[in-house]
């Protein structure tokens, strides 16, 4: 299983804050699921932005990142805090 | 070393006076203060909305702060971040850096600054007279971050 988020202005287009997924052992890295993501449909193409961001397990990471069993993902655009 | 994630107001003066308080070795203490401002963008801006990711907020945070306590030699350190609404002139952030010496406490202070506004989950959405929009990252951001590597 996979444990998915989404925040700000992706949340907002996305329509959805979070969802689970099966685990699936051909997505080898963050970037593989999100391309499986952006199979989806056009409401999804927020997650091909060039200044996406993704955390795994709650740590920024970059999309090359490996993935595992029971894994928290999350995808959100640039930081704008502080 | 002090996190905080809150929506409550926080008093900035009385953040710096504690970063002081009862330890005589502390020469110098260095403080940001980042406050909402009432226009953005070209736009008036009326209000604010703080979004963060809870859990991995205060992860982020404290990794900042352990690379800055890893860099300079500090006493104390605070980062307080505000969440949820805000009115404009309403303070959003607090860093304060304390050391026996002026050069870490500025340093240090600027860095987490800079590594915060690149690498903390928090998002702003205004509200403006034509309606509420996302507040758009900065490239100046990310080259201001950059300077600390290596």
């Amino acid at each position: 299983m996979i444990n998915l988020q989404y925040f700000a202005r992706y949340r907002d287009a996305l329509g959805l804050d979070a969802e689970q997924l099966e685990w699936d052992p051909s997505l080898r890295c963050v970037d593989d699921l999100r391309k499986k993501l952006l199979g989806r449909g056009s409401q999804w193409e927020v997650l091909a932005e060039r200044n996406l961001m993704c955390a795994r397990n709650q740590e920024l990471c970059g999309l090359d990142e490996p993935l595992a069993d029971g894994d928290e993902v999350a995808f959100f655009p640039t930081v704008t805090g502080g | 070393m002090s996190i905080r994630v809150q929506e409550a107001p926080f008093d900035p003066g009385a953040e710096l006076n504690a970063l002081h308080a009862a330890n005589l070795g502390i020469g110098a203490v260095a403080g940001f203060v980042g406050y909402v401002r009432d226009f953005n963008d070209g736009r008036d801006v009326a209000g604010m909305f703080l979004e963060h990711a809870p859990g991995m907020t205060e992860k982020a945070l404290a990794k900042i702060a352990d690379e800055a306590a890893q860099r300079w030699p500090l006493l104390r350190l605070e980062i307080l971040h505000r969440v949820g609404p805000l009115d404009p002139g309403e303070p959003i952030v607090f860093v304060g850096a304390a050391s026996a010496h002026r050069d870490a406490a500025f340093d240090a202070c600027r860095f987490v600054m800079d590594y915060l506004k690149t690498r903390a989950p928090f998002w702003k959405k205004e509200t403006t007279p034509e309606g509420s929009r996302w507040v758009e990252g900065r490239t100046s951001d990310q080259s201001a971050a950059v300077r600390w590597r290596g």
